[in-house]
């Protein structure tokens, strides 16, 4: 920490998401709701160290949205957050709340993912402030992304409507220097005054949609209108023979890349301040546009009647960086430096790729292990989680995944439409909660034999391990109450049920044999055991292989344990190896040992 | 110094993202700006992890370009292999030469080739090359998970900075009854560094 200037204010590295949730506490936000999802996750966990914060995970991104619009109509302060793909969830409820309007301040955190690191799509989310007509604040580092979280309250509550707070993955997972005060007061947690009625906005039937949807145009006019001398806005002269508009991080690539040209950095990237956009082209000889993802602004910009440089020379496909700027900047022939001098990669020796795998002891591989047996005829709907690896070798037991919840609405489908095969449904128990419940209440419904498999690990382990409805225990860490998935499947209407032990090979492959001699309707098969990371995981003496007696046939190589290593010795006949376990990574969990033909598996005494 | 460009790599659960964390706020200690950034998309499950810190009076991307890596820090030794395209020319590679066998060679569809093959051709691309045998110093100074304190050691050993600065910050990011250990690890990491 380094101190500058005044004596409280300190200098703290913090990330993007954790100067969200700096900033959100400074703005005196009251409830905060998320639903877990890369790169938005910290957000509420660091939001939740604070006093004064009522910070809870949701089932969903809608469910967070919605609560955090409720306390937003009370008058309080609000937060949602979620990744890109969950303000699609949440996008019903987004669209009215900007009819609605909002008494307290509301603040929707979009986290995109450019470069899909971790998502199944890259989605521009800037487009849902146009679509539903609201203002995007796109900060460019974790200062910014401290202020501008204060003034997105500040916004939502001066106009009355819900302000989205984009992120992007680099942004919510870079560290930069943030002012902090301290030390920072605790704040106590403050009731709300008795709630103030106001049917004539909260109530959106079609006779207010229709008064309020002109009030809706001139709140955007109005917002542009403030834009115009928003200190967000800002251009920073320099040689001015070319000007650069961009925003959110692409400024960082920009302030380095072409460093002296002008700029006009937008910090409001919708409405646009178009007089300014005018005043700036006007004093430059050329514009360029660099943005993330989309051309957002820069088609706006070119509608004004602005020539823009360069036919697209910013790539619209992944992250932005430091090179495909200057590539871009090259190739439209700005001047800048070339780029550096490169090392050439490693040819000598080939470099294998590292795949993620599932964990040693991970509750879902026997499951995995067992289903791609029955492969030849059953079709595999799946879902996103770390289950998701099943797509991977060793398995390679997943046909289709697309949304969370998916899973279950398309086996139905393909069922429905006259499938011959098992269709079986794999979800985990956060995604459960999240949006598998209806479509299974739709299977029950519409009577569709499919089998629906929950993964039960007792954790929303893909995202980093956090709590949800199915667990109990709340973001806050109390103790609150834990639903049961198999009396919920039961209550849905589902005859058969099945529950399991995730590490019992035999009994998984009995349940899969049984759930498919069912006649009609859907059956359920719960695979319950706890994920390695959560304190629910038991650790058992390693296993060990007797080398002797290994035939070096190669079952246990197909649980794809990282575990399970290539021995030295090989097979006298075959040539092929024999199995070793790394006792630093074995936990335990015998799934090989239960797979191996000849029980050259044991479980050795000791170190548990 | 006034400017860096540090890039760690490595395998989810070697602490890659904590020692990058200790390197910005070196960065900070010193006077300067730093940012650092990260990717650990699939870390948990065995995956590479990445993390770019950067030193300068005033920095503008949280990421480096190819070609403008002063220090590739790699926890693992293919992953070096894997990165070390990154560096400027005559930049330095610090690696820890633990081998981590990733999956696709577990299963059998690829090699891991051997460690002085994978020396020599980083040999050849780096200004300097300092191998570190994280895994025995860090058992020696008393645990295993110190790996990462004993890298930043040896990296501090090759950087024109204070020693005692990087101490203090690996201190202040480790719960207090580690910091014995911790202590040890960083002056065995910078004495491996001939
Ligand atoms: C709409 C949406 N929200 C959030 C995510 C991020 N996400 C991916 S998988 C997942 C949950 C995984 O939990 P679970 O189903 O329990 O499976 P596990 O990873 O524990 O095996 C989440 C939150 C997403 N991809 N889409
Ligand atoms: S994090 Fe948990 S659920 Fe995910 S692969 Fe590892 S053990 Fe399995």
């Amino acid at each position: 920490m380094q101190q500058i200037g005044e004596e409280s204010i300190m200098k703290v590295l913090l990330s993007g998401n954790e100067a969200i949730a700096l900033g959100a506490w400074e703005a005196q936000v009251q409830f905060a709701s998320a639903y877990p999802g890369t790169p938005s996750t910290e957000i509420l966990e660091s939001l939740s160290q604070y006093a004064g914060v009522r910070a809870e995970w949701a089932s969903n991104e809608k469910v967070a949205l919605d609560a955090a619009a409720g306390a937003a109509f009370g008058g309080a302060r609000a937060l949602a957050a979620m990744k890109h793909v969950g303000v699609n969830v949440a996008a019903d409820s987004l669209m009215s709340l900007s009819y609605t309007g909002v008494q307290g301040g509301l603040v929707v955190v979009s986290a995109d993912d450019p470069g899909a690191f971790s998502s199944q799509n890259e989605q521009d989310n800037r487009h849902y402030a146009r679509f539903g007509k609201f203002p995007c604040l796109d900060p460019s580092d974790s200062e910014e992304a401290r202020q501008f979280t204060r003034l997105a309250f500040d916004l939502s509550e001066q106009f009355h409507c819900p302000v989205i707070l984009r992120s992007t993955t680099r942004l919510s997972h870079s560290k930069s220097p943030v002012e902090v005060e301290m030390p920072q007061e605790p704040r106590a947690f403050e009731p709300l005054p008795p709630f103030e009625r106001k049917p004539d906005w909260y109530v959106i039937i079609p006779a207010t949609a229709r008064r309020r949807h002109p009030v809706v145009e001139q709140r955007l006019l109005d917002v542009a209108q403030w834009s115009e001398t928003a200190p967000v806005n800002r251009i920073e002269w320099g040689d001015r023979s070319l000007g650069i508009i961009t925003c959110g991080v692409a400024y960082q690539y920009v302030r380095e890349v072409l460093a002296g040209y002008s700029i006009l950095k937008i910090g409001l990237t919708y409405p646009l301040p178009k007089q300014l956009i005018r005043q700036f082209a006007g004093q430059v000889d050329a514009v360029a546009v660099v943005e993330e993802l989309d051309p957002f602004i820069e088609e706006q910009v070119r509608a004004m009647g602005i020539a823009v440089v360069g036919a697209e020379p910013v790539p619209r496909v992944g992250e932005l960086t430091l090179a495909k700027v200057r590539q871009a900047a090259l190739q439209a022939a700005w001047p800048v430096e070339p780029a550096p001098e490169l090392v050439e990669p490693v040819d000598e020796v080939a470099l294998p790729t590292r795949p993620p795998a599932l964990c040693p002891g991970c509750p879902h591989r026997a499951f995995f292990y067992n289903l791609r047996r029955w492969k030849k005829n059953a079709v595999f709907s799946g879902d996103i989680g770390c289950y998701s690896m099943g797509v991977l070798p060793p398995f390679e037991a997943m046909d289709m995944l697309i949304s969370m919840g998916a899973s279950v609405g398309m086996a139905h489908g393909l069922k429905k439409a006259g499938s011959a095969e098992n269709v079986f449904a794999i979800i985990g128990d956060s995604t459960f909660f999240h949006a598998g419940l209806s479509p299974l209440a739709n299977a029950v419904y519409n009577q569709s034999k499919i089998i629906v498999a929950v993964l039960d690990n007792r954790i929303t382990a893909m995202t980093g391990g956090q709590q949800h409805p199915g667990t109990g225990i709340t973001l806050m860490g109390e103790e609150g109450k834990r639903i049961e998935i198999a009396p919920v499947a039961r209550a849905l209407g589902v005859e058969h049920v099945w529950e399991l032990d995730a590490w019992d090979v035999a009994g998984i492959n009995q349940a899969l044999k049984a759930a498919m001699a069912v006649e009609a309707g859907p059956a359920v098969i719960l695979v319950k055991g706890a994920c390695v990371f959560t304190p629910y995981f038991h650790r058992r003496p390693v296993v060990e292989v007797d080398l002797e007696t290994c035939t070096a046939c190669g079952s246990c190589f197909r649980v794809g344990c990282p575990a399970i290593l290539k021995s030295d010795e090989t097979h006298p006949k075959s040539g092929r190896h024999k199995a070793s376990i790394d006792p630093l990574l074995c936990t335990g969990c015998t799934v090989c040992l239960q797979v191996c033909p000849v029980d050259a598996i044991y479980q050795t005494g000791g170190s548990e | 110094m006034d400017k860096m460009n540090f890039l760690f790599v490595g395998v989810g659960g070697q602490g890659v993202l904590t020692a990058s964390d200790i390197a910005a706020q070196v960065g900070l200690d010193l006077g300067l700006e730093a940012k650092k950034s990260e990717v650990h998309g699939f870390a948990q499950r065995g995956g590479v992890v990445e993390s770019h810190v950067r030193w300068a009076p005033l920095v503008g991307s949280p990421t480096c370009e190819k070609g403008t890596v002063d220090a590739l820090v790699a926890f693992e030794l293919l992953e070096a292999a894997r990165w070390v395209d990154w560096l400027r020319p005559g930049g330095t590679v610090v690696v820890n030469t633990q081998r981590i066998m990733p999956m696709s060679v577990t299963v059998g569809d690829a090699t891991y080739p051997a460690s002085e093959a994978i020396c020599e051709a980083l040999e050849r691309r780096a200004g300097r090359l300092v191998r570190v045998d994280g895994l025995t110093l860090a058992a020696e100074a008393g645990t295993t998970r110190a790996i990462n304190t004993v890298i930043l050691g040896a990296l501090s050993a090759v950087l024109d900075t204070p020693a005692e600065t990087w101490e203090e910050a690996i201190v202040r990011r480790v719960p207090a009854k580690y910091d014995a250990v911790n202590r040890t690890a960083f002056r065995m990491g910078r004495e491996a560094v001939g």
